[in-house]
């Protein structure tokens, strides 16, 4: 089994938002922008790593989705419960102070937690948790 | 339901036509109540109160109270009480403090408050848990050691939220 991690997914309510965040912020390269019936999916991912990606994609695009259902993902987009991920570097102080800098929202300064990590934490444009640890 | 009034003052227009617009400002709304948690989340170890928190976000302290816990199942004060005293517990198993610095440097302001809510949330009183888990590193049963390091996060968003 060599199975990898290839792609996953965080859902965006603004597409050029989340490119500013994810391209011009992170350094992420964009892999892949498609546009459908005024929808856009925009794969992004580490420079030097295109064994990884994520696909920013608008929420409850799948026409199985039912209007309330939709509402809530929103919603909770909104409110901050609904997705998120975790990144890794070896330069965490940088990373954050270059994060900072933009207009991200910060919901934690680079902290050793309790379970052995050091991390920090921002959301992105939608509303998405992104945590970023250290490696060691 | 944030901005209720806002809303039935437009209940004798067309649904379909201000259905739209309200949910924008839904969401909006929610986008507020978020940052208002992310910053509890930032700054809790700050001498934070829910007034501050309120101004931050232009709403008067109960509206941003009401609303929070709409959203959230729990008030701003409550969740922000949780996240003290789950840093407090982190703190009294390391085992270098006492319990009165630990409550300062988690913010809170008065020793009472602190160890009444750490209690209530806890089940023992911030003194107690410490001397537990001090002991459980020195191998007691793993039923202390489960007790005493037991998480309490998680609980932001139960129907019936404490507060």
């Amino acid at each position: 089994m060599d199975i990898t991690i290839h792609a996953s997914y965080l859902p965006h309510d603004d597409p050029d938002a989340a490119l500013a965040f994810y391209r011009d912020t992170l350094g992420f390269e964009v892999r892949n922008d498609v546009g459908y019936d005024g929808m856009r999916w925009l794969t992004v991912g580490p420079v030097g790593q295109p064994g990884t990606a994520i696909v920013l994609h608008p929420p409850a695009a799948d026409p199985g989705i039912t209007e309330e259902e939709r509402r809530t993902i929103t919603e909770m987009m909104a409110k901050g419960t609904y997705a998120g991920i975790n990144l890794a570097t070896s330069d965490l102080d940088g990373t954050f102070e270059r994060v900072q800098a933009s207009d991200a929202e910060v919901v934690q300064e680079p902290t050793k937690q309790p379970y052995g990590v050091r991390d920090c934490a921002f959301r992105d444009p939608a509303g998405n948790m992104v945590r970023i640890q250290e490696l060691p | 339901m944030i901005f209720s009034s806002r809303r039935s003052i437009r209940c004798g227009t067309i649904l379909g036509v201000t259905s739209r617009p309200d949910a924008a400002q839904r969401l909006r709304d929610l986008a507020l109540l978020r940052r208002v948690r992310d910053r509890i989340d930032r700054e809790y170890a700050q001498p934070l109160d829910v007034e501050a928190l309120a101004r931050g976000v232009h709403m008067s302290s109960g509206h941003l109270s009401r609303e929070f816990r709409v959203a959230y199942g729990e008030s701003p004060y409550g969740y922000l009480m949780t996240r003290r005293i789950e840093r407090a517990m982190a703190l009294l198993r390391r085992g270098d403090q006492s319990v009165t610095e630990i409550c300062f440097a988690v913010g809170c302001q008065s020793l009472g408050t602190f160890s009444t809510r750490f209690t209530e949330l806890v089940g023992v009183p911030p003194s107690v848990y410490r001397t537990q888990a001090a002991l459980a590193t020195e191998g007691m049963p793993s039923c202390v050691s489960k007790q005493v390091t037991r998480p309490i996060r998680n609980r932001e968003a139960r129907p019936s939220g404490r507060g």
